[in-house]
């Protein structure tokens, strides 16, 4: 025990010996948290619009007006020819091209029916389907409209109509920060812990500290404790300034209770450090440690259903999930943040995070050798 | 502990691969005696060393240090020795006080033990305006001191200094050589590997060490008699000369 704290207190002394770290470890969560849910959703605004107009006629002018009121489309271009359109394609500078053929008024009024185009730029993918979405929404909207003025209405309405409204629960104003925000805090919390971790071990290979502590009596338990207590502490310091900053900057306050988040966490938090540690015991030099834990971190964040839903995932991926912490921390912090969920709904999400933190700290004692 | 020898060595053997780097070493260390472990850079002294304090698994061959069995009882050997490596083992960013605290702590000792050790160590070394600065501050000549002196700060009964002296000024050399006789004095054996011949002077015994194997060993003086060699650094060469490793 006392061996431990001897570590843990050696550890403390230089982490805040260099001033980087200390600056690092508060500017970091205050900076992402900061920058990233106001800048990085989903939400698809200012969609370039461009119209190629062969028909000019007050039908068009009125749809396009409508198109562009939704604030959610800019007209960026007014062209006479498609190809002239596909040129601002090709430039990006156009994210869909809407083709008007001539004679649309008169066929609309004569007909009941009239074709437009709509050409997508399909470079980015979501950005292109939902802002084709939209577009199709408004055009039925206005479809609906002239309809309306149009037809007179019979007594009966002869077509009843089902009307959907729905009603977002536990985010009912789709608020898409408080959506980000706790799952940001959990990448944060991994970045800090997995990384420091890792390469704090990896640092005493490459200096050569680690023959003195080999050759000392101390035992490899209490070597690989005392490496990742300090980290642990750091860790919930950081989660502490991330809820912190959910609460006064996006007035996000927890459902369900605080404690939970931090017991979570308590879990979570040894889970990504002897994951760090076990990398480092697997490389010899920080740089080694850098490109593995990216590697790591990629797949992880990214099948953590932080950004893509994790229901809508290949089965096989949705497999890879179970064996990914950030995806326990993400569904657990949304469950308590957002929903107000207790104890009993994360169980099997605390239990999962034992039964890792039990394996990989094992794995990393085992793989630690002080006899070469 | 009443064995005249501190360190039995029995055809000790270490290869990595194909290549034997110490080759079947049989030798013993008296109980209080400076040893010196001559050799050119690849003769196989790290090596040799790292396997009787524990760091390195032999490949065959066995040896006793202390009371306890290499093979076996690594962990107890650790607790019993003192260990200076070649590369320089202090944590640069913490101070001298830190990194004396830091390692009494690991070795389990008491904390007035500690101050008790550290209050000596800031005597001896004349470095009282110096224990509140980073390691990183220290001359190397002054480091390497400090680095012996937390070695042995548990008072262990036998200390393996790698190349102690390497990239020393003559001035600190000798003084860290007066280090390394008072520790003697105070009975500790000293395992100690250089290539600065002239050191060899102040070893009771030495052994040369030639691609893994030991080519000659006895005092310095039974050595220069029976090579009928001027000096070590004479007869060293000589030996050396015979190397067939290309390290060298």
């Amino acid at each position: 025990m006392r061996n431990i704290l001897t570590i843990i207190r050696k550890e403390f002394q230089q982490f805040f010996r260099d001033s980087g770290n200390v600056r690092m470890i508060l500017a970091m969560p205050i900076i992402q948290l900061l920058i990233l849910p106001l800048a990085a959703d989903y939400e698809v605004q200012n969609i370039q619009l461009c119209v190629v107009d062969h028909d000019h006629s007050w039908y068009v002018n009125e749809m396009i007006q409508k198109i562009t009121s939704s604030g959610y489309v800019q007209l960026t271009a007014y062209e006479e020819s498609m190809d002239k359109a596909m040129q601002l394609f090709e430039h990006d500078k156009a994210d869909i091209i809407l083709e008007i053929m001539p004679n649309f008024e008169k066929e609309l009024i004569t007909q009941n029916e009239a074709s437009i185009g709509i050409s997508i730029n399909a470079i980015n993918g979501p950005r292109a389907s939902i802002g084709g979405q939209y577009l199709q929404s408004i055009l039925q909207d206005y479809n609906q409209q002239i309809r309306l003025k149009w037809i007179q209405f019979p007594k009966i309405n002869p077509l009843p109509m089902l009307k959907t409204e729905f009603s977002y629960w536990f985010n009912p104003s789709m608020d898409y920060r408080h959506f980000m925000v706790p799952g940001i805090l959990v990448i944060l919390l991994t970045m800090v812990g997995a990384n420091l971790s890792a390469l704090n071990f990896v640092k005493e290979k490459e200096i050569g500290t680690i023959e003195q502590i080999n050759v000392s009596p101390i035992k490899k338990y209490e070597f690989i404790l005392g490496k990742l207590i300090p980290f642990w502490i750091m860790g919930q310091f950081v989660l502490t300034i991330g809820l912190c900053i959910a609460y006064w900057i996006y007035g996000i306050r927890p459902e369900g209770s605080i404690g939970l988040i931090y017991m979570f966490s308590t879990f979570y938090l040894f889970v990504v450090l002897s994951f760090g540690l076990l990398i480092s015991t697997y490389v010899n030099t920080q740089q080694q440690t850098m490109l593995i834990s990216f590697f790591f971190m990629m797949i992880f964040i990214l099948l953590s259903g932080l950004y893509t839903s994790i229901d809508s995932m290949p089965e096989w991926a949705q497999v890879v999930t179970i064996f990914n912490p950030i995806a326990y921390f993400v569904k657990v912090n949304r469950m308590v943040i957002m929903k107000g969920s207790d104890f009993w709904d994360i169980l099997p999400s605390i239990l999962a995070m034992i039964a890792m933190a039990i394996v990989l700290i094992s794995w990393s004692v085992l793989n630690y050798r002080k006899k070469a | 502990m009443n064995n005249e020898y501190i360190i039995e060595v029995d055809s000790l053997t270490k290869k990595f691969g194909s290549f034997t780097a110490v080759d079947k070493i049989s030798f013993t260390v008296k109980r209080g005696e400076i040893f010196g472990f001559l050799g050119a850079n690849g003769a196989g002294k790290t090596t040799a060393i790292k396997m009787l304090s524990g760091l390195l698994q032999a490949s065959s061959g066995s040896a006793r240090v202390i009371d306890f069995n290499i093979n076996k009882e690594s962990e107890k050997i650790k607790a019993n020795i003192g260990y200076m490596s070649q590369r320089f083992s202090l944590y640069d960013d913490l101070t001298v006080l830190e990194n004396m605290k830091f390692y009494g702590g690991i070795y389990g000792l008491s904390n007035s033990k500690i101050q008790m050790k550290t209050d000596e160590i800031v005597k001896v070394l004349h470095i009282q305006d110096y224990k509140d600065k980073l390691v990183k501050s220290l001359p190397l000549g002054w480091k390497q001191k400090l680095a012996f002196s937390i070695s042995i700060l548990h008072e262990p009964p036998l200390v393996f200094l790698d190349e102690p002296t390497g990239g020393v000024d003559p001035v600190t050399r000798r003084e860290f050589w007066e280090l390394i006789v008072a520790a003697a004095h105070q009975g500790t054996t000293l395992f100690v590997t250089t290539h600065y011949m002239d050191e060899a002077e102040y070893c009771d015994t030495v052994s040369i060490m030639v691609d893994g194997r030991i080519e000659a060993m006895g005092s310095p003086k039974y050595l220069k008699e029976q090579f009928n060699s001027p000096d070590i650094h004479t007869l060293f060469v000589s030996l050396a000369r015979q190397s067939k490793r290309t390290e060298i």
